[in-house]
């Protein structure tokens, strides 16, 4: 494992990011999908930064943002000691070598119609400072570090596997030795068994060639076995946020236990377990609930408190600890869900 | 145990294409009984799901070959008529997908689309039909389903929706239902759900359940007895609580090595190297052996049959118990020794 300093190389200081819809007859109303709502947070070099959440938490608007990929409605990004919040197109320019992306479908990020080569070798002729005979070399070598072999440069995307895609997709984020590497959901297409291989290999890279990820995905048995620190998020929020095993150990929002309680398990002991089932769907983010935007699912819900006063995550500051959203955070877990909704001292009637 | 209720022996599923034959599923058998969940989990390409559409006649007959018998209520599924098979298929037989997105027709309402369901098996009137929707909605846990039921698809959730294609399916009180990876579109707290209520269904309505998927954590925590593809071919099938405990397969093996768990960060997750072949050019002999590390001379010349243990648990695999036990005892990877 490289060593972990405290060094943030990805700050994001109270950033919000509302998206504009259009409804009604003549798009008279303006309604406003609050995608990511007050977010905080610090990458340190070196570690694997998850961010977890159902559809629509706002973790991947999270990543695009850090990205300055989108621009934000609210608040400051700073990569790499720098405030990079207004900086022009051109003034960014040079900075997106720094930051590279690994999509989430293999089939959809390559274009079919290049070889792997001209894939691979594409970010050399954005940035430049490479002759062609210098690329070719280069993107070689690439081959070989993602596991492919130098003769797949000449051939097409449709000629690979699902997995094999997803390693010329990461020799194309590793081509400009980036610092930071955004991962978005970059197993979820594959399979099993090949899921296994991508993990290696990105935990390997990362040895290699002192990288930083953030990590985003659905997925929270693959996010313990590859990130340092985990945020959960739930709609547009920040809910939780602590090391990766304290996360898994002692998760202190509901939503968290919630989340790893619906994951199925393969454990032979014990026979079947208790789900821990919450009701209901995510609700919409044009209209987030009023207080804990969790309380109209959560099985800690009190009543005249939850539904107004919104719970606040401390500041970024105090990140180091562990912090969690929540006016009755789990004390004991494992729980069950009669324990969690017993378990809120103050919480004496549960009911929706 | 209770009744058989579907028996499926030797099934084969060719597609004839301009590079050649694929050879989806070969040679599948197993039965499915009453108030059981059968799971089938397998990687994509394995045939886990397009045997299951054999069965369905969801075929299209001139592109697909298919042999084998499929017994259902005393009929072979395999081989009526289109026409009859119209009278079984939604009635005897019926079939939840992946994605609940693209099975509701957008443009008609929730409750008219069940009620056509009702109809198209029965004659009842058609205030009959919607009573018999409203009440399926409301059994499938949907709230205030009277007036969700006047609802058009795009204003119910993704897990609604699939709660509405169960619904759907269960009209006619199948014998069999058939679940196409009914989890793998929808968000994890939706999928914990959608697994209890087809669980719950599954005893009220009194039906064999099949469960296809590939995710072997929810094959865990729902199916009574499973079946392991791949490439096509049976693996492994058995009690789900022995091949769990005791796998036989070293594919099953190297599945279960490299599935990430939520309970623990392992130390590395062990990969199965290379990927699943062609179904176009099947490895000779058994087709896992390029992948496998315990293969020897045998494993690419001869196909291991499917041979069953006591207990009905089957394994194709050419290791001997004995070096089935060395594999295992000495923790190399691809062994669930080196998995747990």
């Amino acid at each position: 494992m490289s060593s972990h300093t405290n060094e943030a190389l990805v700050e994001l200081d109270h950033v919000t990011k509302h998206f504009a819809v259009r409804q009604g007859v003549f798009s008279r109303s303006h309604a406003r999908v609050h995608a990511v709502e007050d977010v905080s947070l610090t990458v340190r070099r070196g570690e694997t930064l998850g961010i977890v959440g159902e559809s629509g938490c706002g973790k991947s608007t999270t990543a695009r943002l850090m990205m300055r990929l989108i621009d934000p409605t609210a608040g400051t990004i700073r990569f790499d000691g720098r405030d990079i919040t207004k900086l022009s197109q051109r003034r960014m320019r040079p900075l997106r070598r720094e930051m590279q992306m690994i999509f989430q479908d293999p089939y959809a990020s390559l274009n079919p119609r290049k070889t792997v080569e001209q894939i691979v070798s594409q970010p050399f002729a954005v940035h430049g400072g490479m002759s062609s005979s210098e690329a070719k070399l280069r993107v070689k070598e690439l081959l070989e570090v993602v596991g492919l072999s130098r003769e797949h440069s000449s051939r097409y995307p449709h000629e690979f596997s699902g997995g094999q895609r997803q390693r010329i997709g990461i020799a194309r984020a590793l081509a400009l030795n980036p610092k930071l590497i955004v991962c978005d959901e970059p197993v979820s297409a594959l399979d099993v068994s090949v899921q296994a291989q991508i993990l290696n290999l990105l935990r390997s890279l990362q040895d290699e060639f002192d990288l930083t990820y953030v990590f985003i995905s659905h997925d929270l048995s693959v996010v313990r076995q590859i990130c340092t620190r985990i945020a959960v998020m739930y709609l547009g929020r920040i809910v939780e946020f602590a090391e990766s095993e304290e996360i898994f150990e002692h998760p202190r929002h509901p939503y968290t236990a919630v989340l790893i309680s619906a994951v199925p398990r393969m454990s032979v002991d014990g026979g079947r377990r208790k789900r821990i089932v919450v009701s209901g769907d995510v609700p919409s983010s044009i209209a987030p609930p009023s207080g804990c935007v969790f309380h109209p699912r959560c099985p800690r819900f009190h009543a005249g408190h939850c539904d107004v006063v919104e719970p606040r995550l401390e500041s970024a500051a105090t990140a180091l600890g562990h912090v969690a959203a929540c006016h009755f955070p789990i004390q004991r877990w494992p729980a069950d869900e009669d324990e969690l909704r017993t378990g809120a001292a103050a919480a004496a009637s549960a009911d929706k | 145990m209770s009744e058989i209720v579907l028996d499926v022996h030797g099934l084969t599923v060719v597609f004839p294409t301009a590079d050649g034959d694929v050879q989806a599923v070969s040679d599948l058998s197993y039965t499915l009984h009453r108030g059981e969940t059968l799971g089938i989990v397998g990687e994509s390409g394995s045939g886990k799901s397009v045997s299951s559409l054999a069965l369905m006649q969801l075929l299209n007959a001139e592109s697909a070959r298919i042999s084998g018998r499929a017994e259902l209520g005393g009929r072979d599924l395999l081989s009526l008529p289109p026409d009859e098979m119209r009278r079984v298929r939604g009635k005897d037989i019926a079939m939840v997908f992946q994605d609940p997105f693209a099975c509701l027709h957008p443009m008609h309402r929730v409750g008219d689309q069940i009620a056509e369901a009702v109809t198209a098996h029965e004659k009842v009137s058609n205030a009959a039909a919607t009573a018999r929707a409203v009440d399926l909605l409301g059994q499938v846990g949907i709230p205030n389903a009277e007036e969700r039921s006047r609802d058009y698809p795009h204003q119910f959730s993704g897990g609604m929706r699939q709660r509405a294609m169960i619904a759907m399916a269960l009209v006619h009180n199948p014998s069999v239902l058939i679940a196409d990876e009914p989890t793998t579109a929808l968000d994890v707290t939706v999928q914990a759900q959608i697994l209890e209520l087809i669980e719950r269904v599954k005893d009220e309505f009194d039906m064999g359940v099949i469960l296809i998927t590939h995710d072997l954590g929810v094959i865990a925590e729902t199916a009574d007895r499973v079946l392991v593809m791949y490439a096509g071919r049976a693996m492994e099938y058995g009690p789900a609580d022995e091949l769990f405990a005791a796998p036989q397969n070293p594919y099953t093996w190297g599945l279960l090595g490299s599935m990430p768990t939520v309970e623990r960060k392992l130390e590395e997750l062990v990969a199965i190297e290379g990927s699943p072949p062609s179904l176009v050019n099947l490895p000779p002999g058994c087709a896992f052996h390029p992948r496998c590390i315990h293969a020897f001379e045998k494993c690419g010349t001869a196909l291991p049959d499917l041979e069953i243990a006591p207990g009905g648990h089957a394994d194709r695999c050419h290791l001997s118990p004995q070096m089935k036990r060395e594999a295992q005892g000495a923790g190399i990877a691809g062994s669930p020794g080196a998995a747990r």
